[in-house]
């Protein structure tokens, strides 16, 4: 697959725009001042250490939680999202780590789940399963035997690969994936891999929220990281390598030893 | 399943897929007709079976007590319209509690609810005092029931107090309401439906009322007309444009099996089972609860409502995040388990000829959860259908009737069906095992 790394950052605005965002729970400040642009065409990884803030940034973002300063810019006008109905309706989709699927309903009924199609009251069975095949296919989901069988069924990558096509098949425009490859298997990796590289490459804008350093570098065309509820680095992959996101993940700053192989950095 | 999973075999991206097929059902993977058959018998060698254990439980309970039936008039026509009319009260109570079990809850409160209805239905009609039609006074018995469903299912989910407990709490309200209600009016006794009254009579004759053979006969024709071209241009239609459809074969076949289904239920009805006199036709309980059997599993298949029922009995959670209502979809689901009950304690005031304080109301519960899970119908919500609850009524029926005709006494019966019991719940659980063990393996 053709790595779209571009040299320089992307010069249009970005399709999602954070400034300044705040959020405090009581006494306890989880984000300070957090900027984070997500563009259209690009896989932004955003990474952390544990209590970093990761989530409550992704929650804000989607509309589970309300900042409590700040601005989020949506292809350049201002926007409060006050609810994941209101992400939804302008096309921000949220693969959940849990993956919220029904087990006993089948990929139809779970792609399809909230927003059924009816003819004449009833269910369009037909109508919808058509849909879903079309939206699989060009994703390439093809390992699934049958769209027909119950997500109890289907392996964990299948499983996470139906999730993302529920959350693409709206029209969505930016994907945020909360640990995708958690608890995956070697080959199930690869599939979620290459299904969040072909997302990119349909112009979506995707952020991945991840762990695991071998699937950042691997799909990443941007990098963030959170420390401490701060944004403290913001850049295209290829300004950093393992051992200086590692520092900057766990410290929040790039000490001079560090700094050696990786590329200038803008303070 | 795990097996495929063996640490000896490499990675292989396509082992999952493998080892999903056993639990596909096998219509949506089977070209063919021998195909689907093969798939069919490796599912059930992996105990997702289906309606087969409780079918095979039938034919076993049918061999079983006709060979040591006295006189062998188990399979007697006679006595197999009056074991369809004991079991029409189990079936309906199923069906009833099929919707509070696919939540993954359960309504304990169904037998006096459903008895309170068929109190206010019977009370209603009586000559001597408020001489309401038939029908109006079945309306109103099933709105009680609907509101009061509607009312426990809203406490169970605005206050988010377990369903067993609620719904206990019902039970000892109702049972107490009930015997209020039978109390009302200038009876000496208990009011009852046993009255030369045309209006009376219509409700006395819900259950034994027959149907005249020849209009038995054409009204069947067309129900299993109806049902077959629904099904075959349904089929036909999916198979046309490269859905994932059953096999011609299959279509004929279960077509096959309706009609058969009704040519033996109307052809054994119109035999005369009177010893005295002629006494033919298939009775009106085999159309009512034709009715609430057709009327909810269109609701529960076919509907946004039924599609959300499975959802949130599947994984709650996950409906929520969908955007459905799911305290709405659970109150109604309540309001129609008590409903549906309302109906099947009407059937039961119907067969008895009135309302009295013998109502089993607790047992009936006991019988209805057990009749919904015999049929396959899953304790642990999201699994299961209406279909189960008649098919699993039968069992329990035809146990009761059975061990009634040898004259086993009732303890011996609630003994053998309490087994029966153990062992449905037993298998649902086992398959649930088996189940989770497989795709936590493929994780």
């Amino acid at each position: 697959m053709a790595q779209v790394t571009p040299d320089s950052p992307p010069a249009t605005e970005p399709l999602l725009k954070v400034r300044g965002l705040e959020k405090h729970f009581g006494a306890v400040q989880a984000l300070y001042a957090v900027d984070l642009d997500l563009p259209a065409g690009y896989v932004t990884a955003l990474c952390g250490d544990n209590g970093a803030g990761k989530s409550v940034l992704t929650k804000c973002i989607s509309g589970v939680y309300q900042p409590d300063h700040g601005q989020v810019f949506w292809e350049g006008m201002p926007v409060h999202v006050r609810s994941t109905r209101d992400a939804s309706r302008l096309g921000i989709e949220t693969v959940y780590q849990d993956l919220a699927l029904c087990d006993n309903l089948d990929i139809v009924q779970n792609m399809f789940l909230g927003r059924e199609r009816l003819r004449r009251a009833f269910l369009d069975e037909d109508d919808m399963e058509r849909e879903a095949a079309k939206t699989l296919a060009s994703l390439r989901v093809t390992t699934v035997r049958s769209i027909r069988q119950p997500v109890a069924s289907l392996s964990g990558g299948q499983r996470q690969s139906v999730a993302v096509a529920k959350a693409v098949m709206w029209n969505s425009k930016l994907v945020i994936m909360d640990e995708p490859t958690a608890a995956l298997g070697v080959n199930q990796t690869r599939q979620v891999l290459d299904l969040v590289k072909r997302l990119r490459d349909r112009g979506l804008a995707v952020m991945v929220i991840s762990h695991n350093l071998n699937d950042v570098f691997e799909v990443a065309d941007r990098i963030a990281v959170l420390h401490l509820g701060r944004m403290v680095t913001q850049d295209k992959a290829s300004a950093f390598d393992r051992q200086s996101l590692v520092e900057y993940m766990t410290t929040g700053s790039l000490s001079r030893t560090a700094r050696r192989d990786a590329p200038a950095e803008t303070s | 399943m795990a097996r495929i999973e063996a640490p000896d075999l490499p990675p292989d991206p396509t082992a999952a897929v493998e080892a999903a097929a056993v639990e596909i059902p096998p219509e949506l993977v089977a070209q063919t007709f021998g195909e689907y058959a093969r798939a069919y018998a490796a599912r059930i060698r992996n105990g997702e079976s289906g309606v087969l254990p409780v079918v095979a439980g039938l034919v076993a309970i049918m061999v079983v007590f006709e060979v040591i039936s006295p006189n062998h008039v188990f399979l007697s026509a006679g006595n197999l319209v009056n074991l369809f009319q004991q079991s029409a009260v189990f079936m309906v109570l199923a069906m009833a509690e099929t919707f509070a079990l696919l939540l993954g809850e359960i309504d304990l409160s169904v037998g006096f609810v459903g008895a309170c209805g068929g109190v206010i239905a019977v009370q209603l009609v009586q000559p001597a005092t408020t001489k309401w039609p038939w029908w109006a006074a079945i309306l109103a018995a099933l709105a009680f029931c609907a509101a009061v469903g509607a009312l426990q299912g809203t406490i169970i989910t605005r206050l988010g107090i377990p369903s067993f407990i609620v719904t206990l709490a019902g039970f000892l309200i109702f049972n107490g309401v009930m015997l209020i209600l039978l109390l009302l009016g200038p009876f000496s006794g208990y009011p009852n439906l046993n009255i030369q009254d045309p209006n009376v009579q219509v409700l006395f004759n819900l259950m034994a009322g027959t149907i005249d053979p020849t209009v038995s006969w054409i009204a069947m024709a067309i129900m299993v007309l109806g049902l077959g071209v629904f099904l075959w241009f349904g089929d036909q239609r999916r198979r046309k444009s490269g859905l994932v459809a059953p096999p011609v074969g299959l279509t004929v076949l279960k077509i096959a099996l309706i009609a058969g289904a009704g040519i033996v239920v109307v052809a054994i009805s119109d035999i005369n089972r009177a010893n005295f006199g002629t006494l033919a036709g298939v009775p009106w309980v085999v159309p009512i609860v034709l009715f609430v059997l057709g009327a909810w599993t269109i609701l529960l298949e076919r509907t946004k409502y039924g599609r959300y029922v499975y959802a949130i009995g599947g994984n709650a959670e996950a409906a929520r995040r969908a955007g459905i209502n799911v305290a709405l979809i659970r109150t109604v689901a309540f309001a129609l388990c008590s409903m549906t009950a309302g109906i099947g304690l009407i059937l039961y005031a119907s067969y008895i000829g009135g309302m009295s304080n013998n109502v089993q109301g607790g047992q009936y519960v006991l019988f209805a959860v057990a009749a919904a899970v015999i049929g396959g119908t899953s304790l642990f919500g999201g699994r299961g259908k209406v279909i189960h609850g008649v098919l699993g009524g039968l069992v329990i029926g035809g146990i009761y009737n059975g061990m009634y005709l040898q004259g086993l006494d009732v303890q011996r019966i609630f003994i053998v069906t309490g087994l029966v019991l153990l062992a449905a719940v037993s298998i649902d659980a086992l398959s649930r095992r088996a189940a989770s063990a497989g795709s936590s393996a493929r994780v």
